[in-house]
């Protein structure tokens, strides 16, 4: 059952050497008032799972620039340059990984599967060390679950049972990465009483969720 | 025709390469430009992979949504119609063939349909992004690019030498010079863009181009 704790009782459960999976896609969807927290109290040596690595200046790039992050999984790091500094001087290690990939390992993972085959990859180096099966004569890879200790989301709207609902293109990760973390924490702009919101609409089942944080009204982080 | 026309001609060109009602993904900078330039009678429905289908053009000043932006990360609008998703349901669309066709830039672009778009090894590592899934699901993969190396040197080989995007995956590849096919034979120059001689992209292309007639034969 989802509780609604502050934001620093929230955070404190990130601790230094965890694998934190963050939602959002180049800042759009990305729980800016979590990361500025997890970043403000100093948190050290995370492996990071995220699309991307947010544009520099937002609250996404600073996980990087404050040097929380000493392993990343992402599908793109273009938006911001810093990732990509780190990673040539070796500070940081980086691993890239097809969007697609990586959005079904993250649902394998949640969804109790061993693993998805998947044809992307196949001729390039993204295939290397990894399994290759023949199903009705196509090839395809297999790619493992990827969980986190963490998932750090955002939504547009929550009842105060987790039931989450997200606005626009803002939902992206976030739905996926609820069900493939041990302790889920959700930011949210607004949150409401048990049954103001209809189950139809409902995206994520609160079930997933443990610690809703009210997102305070300044506008932190920046898009575009 | 100086260099602003020939890419107008490129723009228009892509354009023309959709059936109406197609499904279509469109590389980052392109979706505007080649949705003004849609044929007459033409209307496609335009996927952004970030999570949502029906992309509309930007919204005025004033009128963006933090929550509403395009596979690179700016503002966009939704037009009546659209849809919004996660990107599971984003690359099941993808991946599961829903898509008609996908435009791409290229670094390189080979005889056999292999695709590099996503590294130059020691000097530029942005990451594929979408690009891999995109290049693997889509029915049809169309790379529109300038046809040379801003450094001179040729972008359509014989054979890629950068990391590849995808293996044998690219259909057509439209330059500001012409239309090339990828077929079992090679690449075919099916058309040129006007007063381009076929000579003249030959010249500007490291893989032996097949004439139409050739083929034909």
């Amino acid at each position: 059952m989802a509780k609604l704790v502050r934001l620093e009782e929230a955070i404190s459960k990130v601790e230094d050497g965890m694998t934190l999976m963050v939602g959002g896609f180049i800042g759009c969807g990305a729980p800016d008032q979590l990361l500025e927290e997890v970043c403000r109290k100093g948190t050290k040596e995370l492996t990071l799972i995220a699309n991307d690595t947010g544009i520099l200046g937002d609250a996404m790039s600073q996980l990087i620039v404050k040097r929380c992050v000493s392993k990343l999984i992402a599908t793109h790091i273009g938006t911001n340059k810093e990732t990509g500094k780190q990673m040539t001087a070796g500070e940081l290690d980086v691993k890239l990984v097809p969007q697609g990939t990586l959005v079904e390992q993250i649902r394998a993972a949640g969804a109790g599967l061993g693993g998805i085959l998947t044809p992307t990859g196949i001729g390039t180096i993204i295939e290397e060390g990894k399994q290759k099966l023949v199903i009705n004569g196509i090839e395809y890879l297999l790619e493992l679950p990827v969980r986190a200790n963490v998932a750090l989301l955002n939504a547009f709207k929550a009842d105060k049972a987790g039931n989450l609902v997200y606005h626009r293109s803002a939902r992206n990760f976030n739905p996926l990465m609820a069900m493939a973390a041990d302790l889920v924490i959700a930011q949210v702009n607004q949150i409401v009483e048990v049954g103001e919101i209809d189950p139809d609409e409902v995206i994520t089942p609160g079930i997933f969720i443990d610690y809703l944080v009210q997102k305070q009204p300044q506008e932190v982080s920046k898009v575009g | 025709m100086d260099k602003e026309a020939r890419m107008e001609w490129l723009i228009k060109r892509v354009a023309k390469e959709f059936n109406d009602g197609d499904v279509v993904n469109l590389g980052i900078g392109m979706p505007t430009k080649v949705a003004n330039a849609l044929p007459e009678g033409i209307k496609i429905i335009l996927q952004s992979e970030n999570g949502f289908m029906g992309v509309g053009p930007a919204p005025e000043a004033g009128k963006e949504d933090p929550d509403t932006v395009n596979a690179g990360g700016q503002y966009a609008s939704i037009l009546p119609g659209g849809c919004c998703f996660d990107s599971a349901t984003s690359f099941a669309i993808i991946r599961g063939g829903h898509v008609d066709a996908t435009v791409l830039g290229a670094l390189q672009v080979d005889e056999e349909g292999n695709l590099a778009n996503w590294m130059v090894p020691g000097k530029l590592v942005p990451g594929m992004g979408g690009a891999m899934d995109l290049v693997v699901g889509a029915k049809r993969v169309i790379v529109a690019m300038e046809h040379m190396a801003k450094n001179g040197g040729f972008k359509v080989l014989k054979k890629c030498t950068l990391p590849l995007t995808a293996a044998k995956q690219v259909n057509l590849i439209i330059t500001e010079m012409g239309v090339l096919e990828v077929t079992s034979k090679g690449l075919v120059l099916k058309e040129m863009a006007p007063g381009v001689t076929f000579e003249e992209v030959q010249a500007c292309t490291e893989a032996s181009l097949i004439t139409p007639e050739k083929i034909a034969v």
